[in-house]
């Protein structure tokens, strides 16, 4: 064995081992995904009820449902995507038709980033400061608005990225026609970048229905059914969150439960998704 | 040519009229979008001078002193934020020590190293991870993981690792299950999934010609990648893991589980701790007077301002590939 | 003005391509007059002086770069839709000048159509395609417009394969359809000029031709410009050619005289292929 073939045989069981190691990094993290699924899916399953739907939250010790959690998250999650969606569009049509290459719009994309993934807690304290202190109680409105923050960069992301998408001639060929040019944005751009934008409010609604953190001291939580959004108002997370916390164990099932359908429903919404952006790829090419 | 001249002046003041009309409705239209895109900054700073004004009772009774005092006393009133930054600090430095190396495999096996049919699903799995909520990985891990740290592996590491010199103080404990190294680990699976996706996507930016011919050199996969791979896009990475580190210094609900929730600093990662976001999830609701309510809105703001320095710091580095690819 | 009969459109050549004199008559439609053009500080074109006449097709031609396709924006000043781009100088359009603020946008573009080298359908479906600029201009009856969708998609030579599918969606059709449907977009708005550029590059040659013969239909009806890379397109469609070089129109006349006997030693070193 000469001197080289010895360093070339070193060299590939180097390579072979770091890439069979690289294989065991995926199937490290394949572990972790399939034991949480599996945990939820097997515990929340069991813990399923006809009753999780009609009943409310109970006290210590009885029975009973998520009903008005689920509701007041449905509630509060749609508000925060009617409130966070047409501004995040606009300013995502600012970015990408008005401010494309300027200082001001790469500032802009700058604060949207970190806002983007700034700690959500954060955004629930900012929302307290401003609303809950000032009002002086808590309310479901203050719990949508710190959600429609969350909301807010991810639309104003998708909407730049996908208009920047939509071919400069598309823009040139309406504006030729003489049409002006917000009509252009708003019936053809709009139009061929939706896909997109659909999937972003998708994935925004995803990651807001299974937030705690921006709800504990903007809704606060209500033990009783309500459908004022100027009260305190119940959500399927904060409830997981007392009732995990708790040392009942009718609470800790009822809390599984809870945890089984938002993971269904988030996993769902992110399967849609992707099936939106794949359907439209194919369309396209 | 003439005859139709009448009906031409008419149709030509209407068009004209028209055109008024559009440009004033243009005009509205990008002021309505640069509003709402104006919106942004101001959500931004609003929350921050929020939080500086509602800590500013904090800031002002306890001063410096705030940041490097231990005391978190609701009954005597008195509050430092070492205790929660620690913790902080300690949980994220665990999940990015795990998370980094395991994330570059991830990205190494899903870009150089996993037949095409597999690269797909795969990395579609990783992506559910993102999707899935903290609360869940707070709950599973309070209730699947912890039994089996306090059970299996904190007496495991209190006989072997606890006995190393140097180290060993940071391994001895009771076998709770909560703590720091606990919530390090939850973290870890959390922004593993971030981290790689961030790298795949780098890697294949990576121009292939590039990647060719220095497999025509006869080198392998692991030296083209080590040695070409990852120099090329290295300050993509960087940003990457930055912003996994953003995301692991200000998650709330994975740690608030695990953690335990005592303000003690205490040399060894099995005990009990805190963090700043976990603090302020737990106790922000039971806060009874104004000062410990602005301690724990000036913790938030601390918290704020480490993330955005991380997370700027991450965008200005991703930034940096792009700029490179754009000039060639 | 209108009813002076007009001279040949040649005015403002510079005497060295005198001999390339168009000898069909064709009145001025559009004219540029010393236009210079700026690219945030690159000077793209050069003091060009050209004439388009009325019901004739004038082909651009030159190497890339050459200023050939930023011409042809400026003539319905679609460039303007960026910003540090500026334009001096004055194009006419029946003698009025298109690049004084002054003179609507709208009225322009309704009177000088564009056609661009990808087609880019709009994501509605092939009737909308066509209603969508007439909306804009006039309100006309479900039958009115039913008739005017049919009128432009029968000029457009595409009345016959989608008389059937007018629901269906745009993107459904082949490229050439495509580019064809666009031109129907532009001529539905009834406008006196169309400008293309370069329409047939994305098409394959049997679309190509088909392309091509619409161009020799339309020129009863509109005044043509077209960009082209192509040289054979050009001396198959075009009755007039300009030939541009760095930013400058070379030469100018007649596409047979251009092409048969180039008056510049450039024109003839394009047209032969021996271009550096």
């Amino acid at each position: 064995m000469t001197p080289s073939d010895r360093l070339y045989l070193k060299r590939r069981l180097v390579n072979g081992f770091n890439l069979v190691v690289s294989g065991l990094c995926a199937a490290f993290g394949l572990f972790w995904l399939i034991w949480i699924l599996w945990t939820t899916f097997k515990t929340g399953l069991a813990a399923m009820k006809p009753g999780l739907f009609t009943q409310m939250t109970p006290p210590p010790g009885s029975d009973g449902g998520l009903a008005n959690a689920l509701f007041g998250s449905l509630v509060m999650s749609l508000a925060a995507i009617a409130i966070g969606t047409p501004i995040g569009i606009a300013a995502g049509t600012f970015l990408a038709e008005y401010a494309r290459k300027s200082a001001l719009g790469e500032a802009i994309r700058f604060v949207n980033d970190i806002l983007l993934s700034a700690p959500s807690i954060v955004l629930g304290l900012f929302v307290y400061t401003l609303v809950v202190a000032q009002v002086g109680h808590f309310s479901g409105w203050a719990g949508a608005l710190a959600l429609a923050l969350i909301v807010l960069p991810v639309v104003v992301r998708t909407t730049d990225e996908m208009l920047q998408l939509v071919p400069s001639q598309m823009r040139e060929a309406a504006l030729s026609l003489g049409v002006p040019q917000w009509k252009v944005t708003v019936q053809v751009l709009y139009r061929s970048a939706l896909p997109g934008i659909t999937t972003g409010v998708l994935l925004a609604l995803a990651r807001i229905s299974g937030e705690t953190a921006p709800l504990l001291f903007t809704a606060l939580n209500n033990q009783y059914w309500s459908a004022d959004l100027s009260q305190p108002m119940a959500s399927v997370p904060v409830v997981i969150f007392q009732y995990a916390m708790s040392p009942y164990d009718s609470w800790h099932a009822l809390a599984w439960a809870g945890a089984f359908v938002v993971t269904l429903f988030v996993l769902l919404l992110s399967i849609l998704s992707r099936a939106i952006l794949l359907r439209n790829k194919a369309h396209h090419d | 040519m003439a005859a139709q001249s009448p009906t031409l002046m008419t149709t030509t003041l209407a068009a004209d009229e028209r055109n008024a009309r559009d440009a004033r409705a243009d005009g509205l239209f990008r002021k309505l979008v640069a509003a709402a895109a104006f919106f942004v900054l101001i959500a931004l700073t609003g929350a921050a001078l929020s939080m500086l004004w509602g800590g500013r009772d904090a800031f002002t009774t306890f001063g410096f002193k705030f940041l490097y005092s231990t005391d978190w006393d609701a009954v005597n009133l008195k509050f430092g934020a070492l205790v929660p930054i620690y913790g902080t600090l300690v949980t994220a430095l665990i999940a990015m020590l795990i998370a980094v190396p395991v994330s570059f495999g991830i990205a190494l096996f899903l870009t150089e190293v996993a037949p095409g049919w597999l690269r797909g699903p795969v990395s579609a799995a990783i992506e559910l991870l993102a999707g899935i909520p903290s609360i869940i990985y707070g709950m599973w891990g309070l209730f699947v993981f912890v039994p089996i740290m306090g059970e299996y592996v904190t007496p495991w590491l209190n006989d072997h690792l606890g006995q190393w010199p140097l180290l060993g103080p940071l391994f001895r404990g009771p076998p709770l299950g909560i703590g720091m190294l606990t919530a390090g680990i939850v973290l870890a699976i959390m922004v593993i999934p971030f981290i790689s996706s961030v790298m795949r996507e780098v890697f294949l930016t990576v121009p292939t010609r590039l990647k060719e011919s220095a497999y025509a050199l006869g080198s392998t996969t692991w030296e083209v990648v080590w040695d070409i791979v990852l120099p090329y896009t290295r300050s993509a990475v960087i940003g990457g893991i930055f912003l996994g580190l953003g995301r692991a210094l200000g998650e709330t609900m994975a740690v608030t589980f695990v953690l335990g929730n005592a303000h003690r600093l205490s040399a060894s990662l099995l005990e009990p701790g805190n963090s700043i976001a976990a603090t302020i999830a737990n106790e922000f609701t039971e806060a009874d007077s104004d000062l410990y309510r602005s301690s724990l809105i000036a913790l938030g703001f601390l918290l704020f301002v480490v993330t955005f320095v991380v997370l700027a710091a991450a965008k200005l580095m991703l930034r940096r590939l792009s700029r490179q690819e754009g000039t060639k | 003005m209108i009813d002076v009969p007009s001279p040949v459109a040649v005015a403002p050549l510079p005497p060295a391509t005198a001999a390339a004199k168009p000898v069909a008559t064709g009145r001025p439609k559009m004219a540029a007059r010393g236009l210079d053009f700026y690219y945030d500080g690159f000077h793209a074109l050069k003091n060009v002086s050209l004439d388009i006449a009325e019901k004739r097709v004038t082909a651009l031609i030159g190497p890339s770069g050459c200023g050939k396709s930023t011409l042809l924006r400026v003539f319905n000043r679609i460039y303007s839709i960026y910003p540090k781009l500026r334009a001096t100088g004055e194009v006419l359009l029946d003698g009025e000048n298109i690049l004084d603020p002054k003179f609507p946008l709208n009225r322009l573009r309704s009177k000088v159509g564009m056609v661009f080298q990808k087609p880019v359908p709009f994501p509605m479906s092939i009737y909308d395609n066509i209603a969508y600029g007439i909306r804009h201009y006039e309100k006309l009856s479900k039958a009115e417009m039913d008739a005017r969708v049919e009128q432009a998609l029968v000029q457009g030579a595409l009345w016959g394969e989608v008389k059937d599918k007018l629901k269906q969606s745009a993107l459904g059709l082949s490229g050439g359809q495509q580019q064809r449907l666009c031109i129907a977009r532009a001529i539905a708005l009834r406008p006196e000029v169309i400008l293309l550029d370069e329409p047939t590059s994305a098409l394959d040659p049997i679309a190509t031709g088909k392309i091509e013969q619409l161009i020799s239909e339309l020129k009863e009806h509109f005044t043509i410009a077209i960009v082209t890379h192509n040289m054979q397109q050009a001396a198959r469609c075009s009755d007039y050619t300009a030939f541009m070089y760095l930013g400058e129109l070379v030469e100018y006349g007649n596409t047979e005289m251009l092409f048969t006997k180039p008056a510049k030693k450039q024109t003839e070193d394009y047209i032969t292929g021996r271009f550096g």
